[in-house]
């Protein structure tokens, strides 16, 4: 885990004491909404349907118990006794008071956590692999080159006025658990003889033109990592499109002049920028790589695990995965049970899972992209103990990417953005599919649903994806099929017609039966859809 | 100390394309979509750069200052426009050095937002010495 030194502290504490002043300006009515607007946003902080969001970042996904127990006194605090998990491994509160936002941010900076470029046109919250530090299949841990990349992007004063919102994930894994390549830009660490460096993939993203990252560069050697972000995002900063909000991202830049020759001219800019000494000396990483250094690994501990519990066997075949040491595991905590909302907790529920972290996981916890909670190392001896507490607080869906394990966006029900509702289908379709057996027969299958083209719901990476839209004032669902932001990243294709919100259940359960009525042994929901293709379905929902 | 200007008596700044024409003035202002780049075989000879901000979410004059002072320009750097109390420190982190905001600024709320941090991650255009260097001497 990251510790702040004085310098980082004081940056945090000085933004506190700004945006208490930005805001106390605006409620002394010194400055306009429309003034306001870009300044809250650059503090994670929305206007939406019936009250301010406020997004607190999650660097990297990575905390520790101290930070999650005050995630959990936030909730209670200024909330209404819950957050919300997001995509980008972040955490929001629905129900937020303008004038309790200095105190708040005030408290989140006494366990050295802030809301800082949650929103914006600037580049926000890194994202990483919620494993990393515990897979096995790394070649570094990622988060202290997302760390890096943090201090270098805070407060940016040459990239705080981007066309578009930024956004960057770092993996150093072939699996890619971050849907590295459809973010803005996606780094993946790579090894060349016996040298590390990061491979640049520029230009991926969703919204409402998805496109995958392509490769800009496939070794940047790691002593020019910071020169060649910053040549990145000064090509983008200025010949990205400000004309049109929806063409303004990366992508279509990169899209619109080729990925040769944005690369062309990335090198150029780079050529320069290396000259101008931006790059930390290595002592910097050793410095904050430290922070990172494998927890105290007991050796030698028993592999063997008491499965004489039904339940508690399915849960760990399910959620708990391969860990790098033998003796230990990595826990997925899913916040999808049948019927709920996906990744909402509880204070009392965040607070269960900072003790078990405190516990059991050399106080630890990651938030994943899927909007789940991981405890990334645990000891296989206690395992049925984190399941017993889990599972006493409700906390133990064993669900890990099945159907009813879905990422859905707020939707209607809370932003002002949307044009249709997501929960509620969320929570009809985890409750048509809540037969454990069914789950487990249908497989690896992402259901990711979106309640605008926005996409913050992911819904073009879904195996199935669902998207709201408005038709005539009526509440539309269209139905996707065939996307990933896993390694095997693809973008879904569209059905066809959409339907009404019992009527997109009903052909996701079409959709499903009909892989089951095709697939071939070994094969999961998007194999068989790679495999024949949209017809079979499309026959099969619409008849 | 934030320079405003006064725009008694100077020479008016002439377009990129005016300046790029015609090789006498000394003073010519970027709008967004210009090309920074175009200055620098002639940086000695400019006295004044005005970049234009027509919308201060127009961020590509961030990148314009930086690239000049990156190259050597040594001469005054305005940022003109709808220019406001809570961009003026990254605007001066770029490399400005004077400013022509279209609505008048509160001058103590100017002050209070270049005093609010006194430490930065990064480098950029102005003196102030990134933290990762203040670690590591």
């Amino acid at each position: 885990m990251y510790k702040y030194d004085n310098y980082d502290q004081a940056i945090v504490d000085a933004r506190v004491a700004e945006f208490r002043d930005q805001v106390n300006r605006r409620l002394r009515g010194e400055i306009t909404e429309d003034q306001f607007k870009p300044l809250r946003l650059m503090n994670g902080l929305y206007l939406q349907l019936h009250a301010y969001m406020l997004r607190v970042a999650i660097p990297y996904g990575t905390l520790d118990s101290r930070q999650m127990r005050m995630l959990a006194h936030i909730a209670r605090k200024y909330d209404r006794d819950y957050g919300h998990f997001t995509t980008r491994q972040n955490i929001q509160y629905n129900w937020i008071k303008l004038e309790e936002c200095g105190d708040l941010l005030e408290e989140l900076a006494s366990v050295e956590m802030h809301a800082i470029q949650t929103s914006g046109n600037c580049i926000r919250n890194i994202s990483s692999d919620q494993y990393a530090g515990a897979a096995a299949d790394e070649i570094a841990d990622p988060r202290p080159w997302a760390e890096l990349l943090r201090q270098w992007s805070t407060f940016h004063p040459e990239f705080s006025y981007l066309p578009r919102k930024f956004k960057i994930a770092v993996i150093a894994a072939n699996e890619d658990r971050a849907a590295m390549r459809l973010h803005d830009i996606g780094i993946q660490l790579v090894e060349r003889e016996g040298k590390l460096g990061a491979a640049f993939y520029v230009g991926g993203g969703m919204g409402r033109t998805p496109m995958i990252a392509p490769l800009i560069k496939d070794f940047v050697p790691i002593e020019d990592y910071l020169s060649y972000s910053e040549a990145c995002l000064r090509v983008y900063n200025r010949y990205g499109r400000r004309d049109n909000i929806y063409k303004a991202r990366i992508k279509i830049l990169v899209h619109e002049i080729g990925a040769e020759e944005y690369a062309r001219q990335v090198e150029e800019e780079f050529a320069h920028v290396k000259t101008l000494g931006i790059d930390p000396p290595a002592a910097e990483l050793e410095r904050i790589a430290a922070f990172f250094a494998p927890p105290p690994f007991e050796a030698g501990l028993s592999k063997d695990i008491d499965r004489s519990d039904p339940d508690f066997a399915v849960w760990l075949d399910q959620n708990v995965k391969p860990h790098k040491e033998a003796g230990y595991s990595i826990v997925n905590i899913s916040l999808k049970p049948i019927g709920g909302i996906p990744g909402d907790a509880s204070s009392a529920q965040i607070d269960v899972m900072a003790d078990l972290a405190e516990q059991y996981s050399f106080d630890e916890l990651r938030v994943t992209h899927a909007q789940n909670i991981v405890l990334p190392h645990v000891a296989k001896r206690d395992l049925y103990a984190v399941w017993q507490a889990l599972n006493a607080a409700e906390l133990a869906n064993a669900n890990l990417d099945l159907i009813s394990d879905i990422i859905a966006c707020p939707g209607l029900d809370y932003c002002s953005l949307a044009n249709a509702r997501s929960i509620p289908i969320a929570q009809k379709i985890a409750t048509r599919f809540s037969d454990a057996e069914r789950q487990r027969d249908l497989g690896e299958l992402k259901l990711k649903i979106s309640g605008c083209i926005n996409a913050c719901g992911h819904h073009h990476a879904g195996h199935i994806g669902i998207l709201g839209v408005d038709r005539k004032g009526v509440e539309n669902y269209q139905l996707t099929l065939g996307g990933s932001g896993a390694e095997d990243v693809s973008i879904g294709k569209i059905t066809g017609p959409g339907f009404d919100e019992d009527g997109i259940v009903d052909a996701v359960e079409r959709a499903t039966d009909k892989y089951k009525e095709l697939r071939e042994p070994g094969e999961r929901f998007v194999d068989t859809y790679r495999r024949v293709g949209m017809e079979p379905f499309k026959e099969a929902i619409y008849g | 100390m934030v320079e405003y200007h006064a725009a008694e008596g100077e020479e008016p700044s002439v377009t990129l394309d005016a300046f790029l024409d015609q090789s006498n003035a000394t003073a010519v202002r970027l709008e967004p979509d210009d090309d920074a780049r175009a200055l620098i075989p002639f940086l000695d000879r400019l006295a004044l750069v005005e970049i234009a901000f027509p919308k201060f979410r127009d961020g590509r004059g961030y990148s314009s200052a930086r690239i000049l002072r990156e190259a050597g320009y040594t001469g005054e750097l305005r940022a003109q426009g709808d220019v406001l109390v809570d961009q003026i420190a990254f605007m001066k982190r770029c490399g400005f050095d004077s400013f022509a905001p279209e609505a008048p600024l509160n001058p103590e709320a100017v002050e209070r937002a270049l005093l609010t941090y006194d430490q930065h991650y990064q480098g950029a255009a102005d003196a102030a010495v990134p933290v990762w260097k203040l670690r590591h001497g």
